[in-house]
């Protein structure tokens, strides 16, 4: 008897539906009371993994206890709070076992069985090997249990419907090992897999997609965070000074690197978390950045005279006193502004966000700061002294859309 | 010749528009509070507020300020962050004093009633060589139960 034309229909959506629930579906993880011990071994590689992948810099809350969540991480489509992933059993992950833990960090479903949001970076951590989850696992059971709640997301219908992200999956998480390339050495290699399945650099140093996906064919070529800039970390590089290994494994170490700048922004907490990590992984990371990194560049300019001269002014009396050529700053070590990452960059983002924002103090640590301007300078002021650096120390064309981006930037600071 | 409101009076000053404010509140207009500590934005001792916010008088070229409200410490009166600081003897050689009081004062006008955490966090960029951050600190807390809009 031939199937009618409906009853094909009939079983296709039927098979759609069982296959959609069959993906939507995800058992929970039966909950354990873990008093499991872990070796001190696994918990110190566990540390430096938490530390190369910054778990702390989104799981804390501003001034709150390491890792038991709370902050707010803005991204396109809403605010998503950072989970508690200490030990507590009722609001952390203490009653996880190391299985759930593992399905989190490979494929963003939580113990319960709910979709987690790729802004836990599970594209990249499904590479980490099964050793290192376990290490990171281990540190984190071991750490003090906080008795907190993170605060509910500002997601807007449909994307507060978690099962959503079963789509997503489909479309951007390739689960599988990281492999090694044969045709680089072990540190380049080790780079790679810290990069790629540990520090997640891509999900700020890589455009995404309008779904919010990293770009595929496009990795490590320049995105944004938090409205900030951040550099391409390959060809596109902007900086004037070509990047080596030497400096940038200085820069990773110190948050500073003399030819090209500060870390600032995002980027200050990741620097922050390097300073402890092995030596030999900081030289891999920037063994395999420098690979990608262009080799030659061209000189920089002497700063230029002339330009606007309100922004001038604004530049001699505001920014000179460090700036300036041959000001104390540059005796110590800073560099000219002529070799600044932001004021090369094709967007005026990160010299916007430095001049509003500065380089915070942060207690306790030897570490670069500047002063804000955001309390002084008006929208308009900015925007011209940004112009101005732009027109004075880089042989780039000019910004377009200054002052929408300080808008911008102030709406978000 | 460029126009300055301070402390509600208008000024017509003779000076460079590249010029820091602390130089003409110093130089010019008499007012002596604000200091110079670093001249670099690091220490804080030349701290005003312009249009209600604490700033490094020594990084503000006055071609930013036409138009706009800047208040030194001459222009508080002893009001309730300087009684506070009185009462708590928050002085010690006193260079550092007037810059605290104008970051306690904008914070305070913000937000009247401070986390502990949050003075901490605006007060940390002012700097005080002899070491009363404790006292200062607990002058900016009593202020803080005042009300301090004078």
């Amino acid at each position: 008897m031939a199937l009618s034309k409906a009853r094909i229909i009939a079983a296709a959506v039927a098979l759609l539906v069982v296959g959609a629930g069959a993906l939507l579906w995800h058992p929970a993880i039966a909950p354990v009371d873990t008093h499991a011990v872990f070796s001190h071994e696994q918990v110190a590689r566990g540390a430096e993994l938490a530390a190369i992948g910054d778990c702390s810099v989104c799981h804390t809350a501003t001034n709150g206890q390491p890792f038991a969540g709370g902050r707010g991480v803005p991204t396109p489509f809403g605010t998503v709070y950072a989970t508690n992933i200490t030990p507590d059993p009722e609001t952390g992950i203490g009653r996880w076992s190391e299985a759930a833990f593992k399905r989190a960090m490979r494929d963003g479903i939580d113990r319960a069985g709910h979709h987690l949001y790729p802004v836990l970076p599970y594209p990249h951590f499904t590479r980490a090997t099964d050793a290192d989850i376990a290490a990171m696992y281990a540190f984190l059971m071991t750490r003090p249990a906080a008795h907190a709640t993170a605060p509910l997301n500002q997601l807007p219908f449909p994307l507060n419907q978690r099962f959503v992200l079963a789509g997503w999956n489909l479309l951007y998480l390739s689960p599988g090992p990281w492999h090694p390339d044969p045709a680089h050495d072990a540190a380049w290699n080790r780079g790679n897999y810290l990069v790629e399945a540990i520090g997640h650099c891509g999900a700020c140093h890589t455009p995404h997609n309008a779904l919010g996906a990293e770009s595929s064919g496009q990795t490590l070529a320049g995105g944004q965070a938090e409205n900030w800039y951040a550099p391409p970390l390959q060809s596109a590089s902007p900086a004037v000074r070509p990047w080596t290994q030497a400096t940038l494994a200085d820069y990773l170490r110190t948050g500073f690197e003399a030819h090209h700048g500060a870390a600032a922004g995002p980027m200050t907490a990741v620097t922050d978390e390097l300073a402890g990590v092995p030596d030999s992984d900081i030289q891999a990371i920037a063994t395999y950045i420098a690979s990608m990194m262009p080799k030659t560049a061209p000189e920089p300019v002497m700063a230029r005279a002339g330009g606007d001269p309100h922004a001038a002014a604004i530049f001699a009396g505001a920014c000179a006193g460090c700036h300036g050529s041959d000001a104390p700053m540059t005796r110590a070590g800073a560099p000219s502004l002529a070799l600044s990452t932001v004021v090369n960059a094709p967007t005026p983002q990160g010299a916007i966000q430095m001049i509003l924002n500065g380089i915070p103090w942060r207690e306790g640590k030897s570490a670069p700061y500047m002063p804000s301007f955001g309390a002084v300078l008006t929208d308009a002021q900015v925007a011209d002294l940004a112009s101005y650096l732009r027109a004075t120390y880089s042989e780039k064309p000019a910004w377009t859309d200054v002052p929408a981006e300080v808008a911008k930037a102030r709406g978000s600071s | 010749m460029i126009r300055l409101n301070v402390n509600g009076h208008d000024h017509d000053v003779d000076a460079e528009p590249d010029t820091p404010l602390l130089y003409v509140l110093r130089d010019d207009l008499a007012l002596n509070g604000a200091k110079f500590g670093c001249g670099l934005g690091q220490c804080g001792a030349c701290t005003v507020m312009v249009d209600g916010r604490a700033v490094f008088s020594c990084l503000t070229p006055i071609a930013l300020l036409p138009g706009r409200n800047v208040r030194t410490i001459e222009g508080l009166g002893m009001n309730a962050v300087q009684q506070a600081f009185v009462e708590e003897q928050a002085a010690q050689c006193g260079y550092c004093i007037a810059g605290m009081v104008m970051r306690a004062q904008a914070l305070l006008e913000h937000n009247p009633n401070p986390s502990e955490q949050e003075i901490r966090d605006q007060m940390a960029v002012n700097l005080c060589r002899c070491g009363t951050h404790m006292r200062i600190l607990a002058a900016v807390r009593r202020a803080a139960g005042r009300g301090v809009k004078s």
